[in-house]
């Protein structure tokens, strides 16, 4: 069925409004980029010399991994109030009576949580990878730049604030508190992050082509997540808290 | 007169609502029921709502007026049961189309606090996918006299402009069908009234209004027709048939002087069927015509030497109506 972007839009520019007035919000979105940048950029700095041994390469991965926690946890922090939160102030009867259908409502709270993400992540990054060639060791540079690394962090961003928004939403969905979705679904978003951590630890050697098949498979997992949360989304379970007899 | 019946019958019969058309109704439902777990939500709903008329929907907390709305709204799923909406019927493939050409304001107006009045607006609109955005939000705006608070953060209102706001929300997209559901609880009086004067305004713009209340002066003042709920649909007509139907026509019967002897009198009239003595000392007599028998009840009583201070036609209100349905069903009002 045809999407209809101006309701998703709509969705998308309230959710955005909401968020930019939300002082809790604002806060969260700045602190944890902050503290993502600064402790790998420790890291980056603590390390010397233009050989690296074994050790440092692995301390220079788990700094980049520093650096996808952020695609992973902001999302976690606004799309897990993203559905509980409008049935707690009341906001979601008012929207579902609209002709908006669900995939479009969640698609637009997705959209609305991604779009923040991303800017922060990749910032965050350029940010990192600034500091690291104008003031790292030329060794150190030599592995930060290096262009499997450069597709993960740059690839698995979009794709991890993917998993990690559908995972939120889902949460939020099924759940009847609001703490408990936070919680969860900061649990929820990590998974992914466990396979990224191999590669960044060189547990698994990170060559191109397993970083962009595993990247495939996390976009097929983007895509099923949407079809998937809009599918389990009840919205008379939302507003009578019972399924539908 | 519009035919009033009680129980499964009435359904037979509900003509004599506003206007004559003789196109589709707002509102079509048969044998609609819905359960919510275990619990019956309403059951067997069987009504009719014209377009153009406003149709109070009337029942004490519980009896299912709510989620008949959100049913009608397509929020929830009927258990069983067909309805026309708009025209549509109502099922899953259609709530999108009825969407589009209804409006609900449920009890309380969930607004985006954060956001302004106009930003809210804006955002339905959006989902309504109006043309001409801006003016749509200008005109909803100025019909609930609020124009000058657009830029207001919805957060800052009153509970009463949150009802106006909530109001013009569902203006928008200038539903052919807007549900009102108790859009003046927890309101003061006179927010109250300025709700209800929105109301009359589109009540005479010929918006149809399926309005749902506890507040019995309000539906007695907004409504052309009503339906009293009580999980069970009670009954349904208009409110001065209601009156009519529900009780004997009756005579009270004042006097300066005490009556010595009541049943002397008043058995000695014709059409005369029952009396009984109130504890201010007026009677009320059943008769079978007030135009014929009042002033045969004149004659006896000064006949009688009473002096006749007052002899008139007992009035009952639309509360009387409903305590006597909801207060004789085992809940609500007593």
């Amino acid at each position: 069925m045809k999407l209809h972007w101006r309701r998703i839009y709509a969705i998308t520019k309230k959710e955005l409004r909401d968020f930019r007035r939300n002082r809790f919000i604002v806060a969260t979105m700045l602190m944890l980029p902050l503290i993502f940048v600064l402790i790998p950029l420790v890291g980056i700095f603590s390390v010397k010399g233009t050989v690296l041994t074994h050790l440092e390469q692995t301390k220079l991965g788990i700094s980049l991994l520093y650096m996808l926690l952020v695609p992973t946890l902001v999302p976690a922090a606004l799309s897990a109030y993203s559905i509980v939160g409008e049935r707690d102030q009341g906001t979601l009867e008012p929207i579902l009576i609209t002709p908006i259908r669900r995939d479009e409502f969640l698609l637009g709270k997705a959209l609305a949580a991604f779009m923040p993400t991303i800017a922060i992540a990749y910032f965050v990054y350029a940010i990192f990878l600034a500091a690291t060639g104008l003031f790292g060791q030329s060794g150190v540079a030599n592995v930060i730049f290096q262009s499997s690394r450069l597709i993960i962090q740059l690839l698995y961003t979009p794709l991890l604030a993917g998993w990690s928004i559908w995972a939120c939403i889902a949460i939020s969905s099924r759940s009847s508190d609001v703490r408990v979705a936070q919680q969860l679904s900061t649990l929820a978003s990590l998974p992914p992050l466990v396979v990224v951590a191999l590669f960044a630890t060189n547990a698994i050697t990170p060559t191109p082509v397993l970083a962009l098949g595993f990247g495939a498979i996390l976009f097929v997992i983007n895509v099923l997540g949407w079809k998937l949360v809009s599918g389990i989304f009840n919205g008379e379970k939302m507003i009578t808290g019972k399924n539908n007899t | 007169m519009a035919a009033l019946k009680r129980g499964p019958d009435r359904l037979a019969d509900q003509s004599g609502s506003v206007g004559d058309k003789d196109e589709e109704y707002a509102i079509d439902a048969v044998h609609l029921t819905k359960k919510i777990g275990q619990r019956v939500a309403f059951d067997d709903l069987s009504f009719q709502v014209q377009y153009g008329e406003v149709f109070g929907f009337l029942g004490p907390n519980g009896a299912g007026k709510t989620t008949t709305v959100r049913t009608l709204g397509t929020l929830l799923a009927p258990t069983s049961g067909n309805a026309q909406v708009v025209g549509v019927d109502l099922n899953s493939h259609n709530s999108v189309e009825i969407r589009s050409k209804i409006s609900i304001m449920p009890e309380s107006p969930g607004l985006y606090n954060r956001l302004s009045v106009e930003e809210n607006l804006e955002c339905f609109a959006d989902l309504y996918m109006l043309k001409d955005t801006k003016e749509k939000i200008s005109n909803s705006l100025e019909a609930v006299n609020l124009t000058s608070r657009k830029n207001d953060l919805c957060g800052t209102l009153s509970k009463g402009l949150r009802q106006r706001v909530g109001l013009a929300r569902a203006l928008l997209n200038d539903p052919k069908l807007l549900f009102l559901d108790e859009p003046t609880s927890g309101l003061d009086p006179v927010a109250a009234l300025e709700v209800h004067e929105l109301i009359i305004k589109l009540k005479e713009r010929g918006v149809t209004i399926f309005l749902t209340t506890h507040r019995l002066d309000e539906a007695e003042k907004l409504c052309d027709r009503v339906a009293i709920l009580n999980t069970t649909l009670k009954m349904v007509g208009r409110t001065k048939d209601l009156e009519k139907e529900m009780f004997t026509k009756s005579l009270t019967v004042k006097t300066l002087n005490e009556i010595d002897s009541p049943s002397g009198i008043f058995d000695s009239v014709d059409g005369v069927t029952s009396w009984e003595k109130g504890s201010d000392g007026s009677f009320s007599l059943n008769v079978t015509s007030i135009e014929s028998v009042a002033p045969n009840i004149a004659r006896a009583l000064v006949e009688a030497g009473c002096d006749v201070v007052f002899i008139g036609e007992a009035h009952h209100s639309l509360e009387d109506v409903y305590l006597e349905i909801v207060g004789t069903d085992g809940g609500g009002i007593k």
